[in-house]
């Protein structure tokens, strides 16, 4: 193994990801009874659901000729065949039937990988599946509970997946990337407190007596039709290993009290974001954002789920372009500033958990 | 990265070789590319016989969990086709070539009980999977099976490991194995792994049909190196090709006729593919057959073998033999 000081691995540019981590595979409503394939770590997998409703995941290759599975049919129970010459795997991909011989070859099987459904989306396991703890899956209880209301969607990022969480873990970029929705100046000019504790990392941020950016303005008014005048603003960033990063983000009417703990002059969201590897260049993205008022209103929840799939698109166009100037330019490292904390303690842990599978090197 | 079943080809030093039981050595390698190696894998191994590199396969028996220390066990078989002899006479600081672990028999996670069985030097592939599920605290059994206790290596690990779990049947002990109660005491929730004599996984597989088990639930692997009977030298007649060919006891039919100079379709070359089958028209003496990829029906007809594993004996040892043939089976073929 390449033996890599602390304080060098943190400038890697990008990291590979790590195996033995919980990484979400589709949303719940994705996978059904026709299969469908997604490449998740480097890896293409069939997903698709048994006869009793429950999410299954295959190497998406065929253990004969390696054809995708994906593309093949659901049979009885929970079994899948193969297009090609009809071989059929049960749910724990061992072959159930050779259609071409009267008995199966004991080798015949692909790789299953763990599945848990929660918190709305289908969780995959990649790596060793003996340490498949299911209580190791972040913490994302926003979207599945009745206190909270929204939805979200799948941005197809072209960029290594760390790119995404360095992109979450500072947002002095709203400044400058999204500048007419949440964007002011007042990101960069406010004060931060970065916490690491175990795996997870909390970057803080309070915004006093400020005027309310277009979005912030505009929720406000959904709860409180009229409201006029400035606000405390919020941005709480929790990031859970391998790459869950929950925002408690809001605004509250100026002095109300936000900052102590009494948010009800205010709106309070929740956007929830974890992103799968794809390749060591492509992840997906998924993202959702959660309110805690008007629970009910359908309209609202379309629209903010709109809205912030705008501002993302601008992120994405970004990381996209910082992706190939990484491309273009393999003789330069990253400079890091103080902005950088969270996300360079997010990078300590990751290189921890790949240090643990012997699978640190020195750049990706 | 995980084990694979890509042949990658390697260079590994002996580290250590130590008696385990009868006839049996324990063999540390050091690899020179480490990865590591999943409850159920074999690596495949250049052995020396009569100044000829040949190829077989050994369980990991256990491995650190980087790759860096792999352990096979290897058990002295004078009738068999001479790896082992090999094996046994290796020194520390040995240089062997090996390949990554390889993985056909993987181990699942999340089955709802566990039965290991495991018949003689079939330990070296069972062992592994027992030391994860210990780990997981699954619900498993090991049963281990002997012809004595000087026999079964890894017997006072394994008890220690266990403990209750480990059940031993030592057939000079009078406690042998009764199948038909093994295989009773699985259910739709089980899954049974078993390496060993073909006989004891024959057994288990006609116990599991009978129950109406699910056969995917049964995992086993063969090296194809056991038999219903002990090899034989036996003849082999290819009329197609003009030729007639002895097969000693310690070679294959298959490998006899390709140093015969027949060019033979083959791939596992352990009885699990079918591509060697080659079409019986004539014989004296009867079929051992040795593979996995017939059913009991198609062995019973005997109207074609799986060259790569499969024999021929005579009459003497064969219970189903011409009772009149004497001297040396002999088996026409046609080949595919």
């Amino acid at each position: 193994m390449t033996v890599v000081s602390a304080t060098s691995s943190t400038t890697n540019k990008v990291l590979p990801h790590p195996l033995n981590a919980w990484y979400v595979a589709a949303w719940d409503h994705e996978v059904t009874r026709k299969p469908m394939s997604r490449r998740i770590a480097n890896r293409p997998v069939a997903l698709y659901r048994t006869e009793d409703g429950n999410a299954v995941a295959l190497a998406d290759a065929c253990w004969h000729r390696l054809a995708p599975l994906s593309m093949g049919k659901t049979m009885e129970k929970d079994t899948i065949q193969c297009p090609y010459h009809g071989i059929i795997y049960n749910s724990a991909g061992r072959c159930v039937s050779m259609p071409a011989q009267e008995t199966i070859n004991p080798s015949a099987t692909v790789p299953s990988f763990p599945i848990v459904e929660r918190y709305r989306y289908v969780w995959i396991w990649m790596g060793d599946a003996t340490l498949a703890d299911p209580d190791l899956i972040p913490d994302m209880s926003q979207m599945s509970s009745d206190e909270w209301a929204g939805d979200g969607l799948t941005i197809h990022a072209a960029c290594n997946f760390q790119l995404v969480l360095d992109n979450l873990m500072d947002l002095t970029h709203e400044e400058f990337v999204h500048s007419s929705t949440i964007g002011q100046e007042e990101l960069s000019e406010s004060d931060f407190v970065t916490v690491r504790e175990g795996n997870k990392v909390t970057v803080t941020r309070w915004m006093h007596n400020i005027d309310a950016p277009p979005f912030w303005l505009k929720n406000m008014r959904d709860k409180f039709p009229g409201f006029e005048g400035k606000v405390d603003r919020w941005q709480i960033i929790n990031f859970e290993a391998p790459s869950t990063i929950n925002i408690d983000v809001g605004v509250a009417k100026a002095g109300t009290g936000a900052p102590e703990g009494d948010r009800s002059q205010g709106v309070n969201g929740f956007v929830m974001n974890t992103i799968t590897p794809e390749t060591d260049r492509s992840s997906h993205y998924f993202w959702a954002f959660m309110r805690n008022y008007a629970l009910d209103s359908q309209l609202i929840t379309t629209q903010l789920r709109d809205g912030v799939h705008g501002v993302f698109g601008e992120d994405e166009e970004m990381l996209m372009a910082q992706q190939a100037a990484i491309d273009a330019n393999p003789d330069y490292e990253f400079y890091n500033l103080n902005i950088d904390a969270g996300g360079l303690w997010v990078r300590r842990i990751l290189e921890s958990m790949l240090a643990a599978e012997g699978r640190l090197t020195p750049s990706a | 990265m995980a084990a694979t079943n890509i042949e990658t080809w390697q260079s590994a030093i002996v580290i250590e070789v130590i008696p385990v039981a009868e006839a049996i050595a324990r063999i540390v390698l050091e690899p020179s590319l480490p990865i590591k190696a999943e409850p159920g894998s074999h690596i495949d191994l250049m052995v020396q016989i009569n100044g000829e590199s040949v190829k077989r396969s050994y369980s990991v028996v256990e491995a650190a969990a980087d790759g860096t220390r792999l352990v096979i066990s290897v058990m002295k078989a004078p009738l068999s086709r001479g790896g082992s002899i090999f094996m046994h006479s290796l020194i520390p600081g040995t240089r062997l070539e090996i390949t990554q672990p390889l993985q056909n028999f993987p181990l699942r996670i999340g089955a709802q009980r566990y039965i290991l069985l495991a018949g003689g030097i079939g330990i070296t592939a069972i062992a592994n999977m027992a030391a994860v599920l210990k780990r997981l605290k699954a619900d498993y059994t090991l049963v281990y099976v002997g012809r004595s206790r000087e026999a079964m290596a890894y017997l006072g690990e394994l008890e220690e490991l266990h403990g209750d779990r480990l059940e031993v049947h030592i057939d000079n002990e009078g406690s042998s194995l009764k199948v038909p109660e093994l295989v009773g005491r699985a259910d739709t929730g089980t899954e049974l792994y078993m390496c060993g004599p073909i006989r004891l996984m024959d057994a288990v597989r006609r116990g599991w049909v009978e129950r109406e088990l699910d056969l995917p639930n049964l995992r086993y692997e063969t090296f194809g190196n056991s038999g219903w009977y002990d090899p034989e030298e036996f003849i082999v007649r290819v009329p197609k090709l003009s030729l007639e060919v002895t097969v000693p006891q310690g070679r294959s039919m298959l490998e006899a006729l390709e140093d015969a100079g027949a060019e033979m379709m083959f791939h596992c070359r352990k009885g699990e593919c079918g591509l060697c089958e080659v079409r019986v028209i004539q014989l004296a003496g009867t079929i051992d057959h040795r593979d996995v990829f017939y059913s009991e029906r198609q062995q019973r007809l005997s109207t074609k073998m799986n060259c790569c594993v499969s024999r021929a004996v005579t009459s003497a040892t064969g219970a189903k033999a011409d009772a009149a043939h004497t001297g040396p089976a002999i088996i026409t073929i046609e080949p595919n």
